[in-house]
């Protein structure tokens, strides 16, 4: 049996593992278009801000891929010939294969108006990306960032810890108005401001300005003004690359449609990670879902699939930790800004992730949610019903396990839902009791 | 290493065990992003990366509990485990259990 699989990031390489543990003579191939071994995407916005080395964040070493016996090959797959069962290369090479895997990720979607192939133009996006992004900070002096998520805020620490004026652009009045609630947008902002990143409220960027070198110089905005800055960033999104499919017979939407077997419409052809739209019994529709754990998850999901295993992949629960400007921000299960305690109408509860992950699922029933701050640490829990589906953890985060737990496993609540929805100190002692309870008895001292 | 290290390794372990008995520093394989920042930071250079992402405790003998990776994780992948740890999860799985049977 000869696998193929293009792309060798988190859904490719954890596929090719679990090809090997499943079948021990199989040949598999990975074709990449990078010249490195797998390497952690997420781990770029750390190289930026200086966290660790670029030679650090790569996952694997070439050693484990003889090891594992995985033939790494470079180069571009530009076509597949799904009748013969080839994958052709730019160059005029071709890899045949019995089992194909597409798992070519995504890419950052460039700014929808002009100025985007300016030099100075930049993504957090791949490797050589960032390396070029590092040493064009060396020589920028003051650096705009557009993008709502967060890649973009990351985008901006990065910057500013490099030394560069950074400023941020914000469409609305304040940050992740979808997710965050008033106290919440204002800590991490506060933050921001301490990391030395400037906030720009309701503004917004229709044009990148370039010299007659055509590098940046600065960009319009939608008042007209001008706003002078010599580094662009750009984090609005991520767009699946799925060129490699086209004029094929393989079937996409937005991505490459899969089955939860993670199957595209062709015989022996499989999609994970970020350039699968995948189909998800809970909604009954295919959804992108571009996150590493997710997309480690589908790779390890098609991999079975490909020895002929059977096996249906489901999502998790949503959940998503960062760290921002020194805070830890978690995000479990469902959450909206506001309880919307008046109307008995189900709310959209919403999930906030890295890219555009459509993890989010709409909840029947009303919730409420219940709150603590103290200092730079908040908790905010949405109840509904006898159940805690969300919670939102910003700064300390030793309940955030026992939270994930009570969320996941669907505990019964019932008899702290009082405590725990009057929030403040309350919540907390009622969550802290709760957990020492099950503690061992001290032993007894005779 | 000499045979003479393996030796003298292989007598200490008994006291490792006992360190390994008292905590340990474990991992969630679905929180981690493979960044490497946990090994980077690790004082005694023990590959902690590979034991996050595969969601194994770090069982290398040559962990000194420092705590670096812990607190270094962007993600909170990593935890310091103690045996209580372990029982609070158990007590908590059966009284689910109880809960559950209840109904």
């Amino acid at each position: 049996m000869r696998y193929v699989i293009i792309g060798n990031g988190a859904a490719g390489a954890t596929a090719a593992q679990t090809i090997r543990q499943n079948d021990a003579a199989g040949e598999i191939i990975i074709l990449t278009a990078e010249p490195y071994p797998m390497y952690s995407r997420p781990g770029l916005a750390y190289v930026l801000i200086n966290e660790v080395p670029p030679e650090q964040i790569m996952a694997r070493t070439l050693g484990w891929y003889e090891e594992w016996g995985i033939n790494l090959v470079l180069g571009q797959a530009e076509r597949i010939d799904v009748a013969q069962q080839v994958v052709w290369l730019g160059d005029g090479r071709s890899l045949p294969y019995d089992r194909l895997l597409i798992a070519t990720g995504a890419r950052a979607t460039p700014p929808p108006y002009p100025g985007a192939e300016l030099d100075g133009v930049v993504y957090l996006d791949t490797l050589d990306g960032t390396k070029e992004l590092v040493q064009k900070s060396r020589r920028a002096r003051r650096a705009v960032v557009i993008g709502g998520g967060i890649t973009a805020l990351e985008l901006s620490e990065g910057l500013a810890h490099r030394g560069l004026e950074t400023h941020y652009f914000l469409r609305r009045d304040r940050l992740w108005a979808q997710v965050f609630n008033d106290e919440e947008a204002a800590l991490l902002e506060k933050k921001m401001r301490a990391h030395h990143v400037n906030i720009h409220y309701h503004t917004e960027a229709v044009e990148i300005l370039g010299d007659r070198k055509g590098r940046v110089r600065g960009v319009r905005l939608k008042d007209g003004r001008e706003f002078k800055c010599d580094l662009v960033g750009v984090a609005i999104g991520v767009k699946p690359l799925i060129d490699v499919v086209a004029n094929s017979p393989i079937a996409t939407d937005r991505a490459i449609l899969v089955n939860e077997r993670l199957e595209t419409n062709v015989p022996h052809v499989y999609a994970a990670g970020d350039c699968a739209q995948v189909y998800d019994r809970w909604t009954q529709k295919h959804m992108l879902d571009v996150l590493w754990p997710s997309a480690v998850a589908e790779g390890n999901a098609a991999g079975l699939n490909m020895v002929g295993k059977p096996y249906a992949y489901e999502k998790g629960s949503p959940f998503n930790a960062c760290l921002l400007f020194g805070l830890h921000i978690t995000t479990m299960g469902q959450i909206n800004p506001r309880p919307d305690s008046e109307s008995d109408e189900p709310r959209i509860l919403q999930h906030v992730s890295r890219g555009s992950s459509e993890v989010w699922y709409t909840h029947p029933r009303p919730y409420r949610s219940a709150w603590a701050a103290e200092k730079e640490n908040t908790i905010r829990l949405v109840l509904s019903g006898d159940h805690l589906v969300g919670a939102l953890v910003i700064g300390e985060q030793s309940l955030t396990d026992s939270l994930r737990y009570l969320i996941e496993h669907e505990v019964n609540i019932g008899s702290m839902f009082e405590e725990l929805s009057a929030g403040g100190p309350r919540m907390r002692r009622c969550l802290m009791q709760f957990w020492q309870s099950l503690l061992p008895e001290p032993a007894q001292v005779s | 290493m000499g045979l003479f290290d393996a030796l003298i390794r292989r007598k200490k372990e008994p006291e490792l065990e006992k360190t390994v008995q008292l905590g340990r520093v474990v991992a969630d394989a679905s929180r981690c992003v493979q960044c490497g920042i946990c090994g980077y930071n690790c004082p005694v250079g023990i590959p902690v990366r590979d034991y996050a992402r595969q969601g194994l405790p770090v069982s290398d003998a040559a962990c000194i509990s420092c705590g670096n990776c812990v607190n270094v994780c962007p993600r909170g992948t990593l935890r310091w485990e103690t045996q209580a740890h372990v029982i609070v999860m158990d007590r908590f799985a059966a009284q689910m259990g109880e809960m559950a049977s209840g109904d």
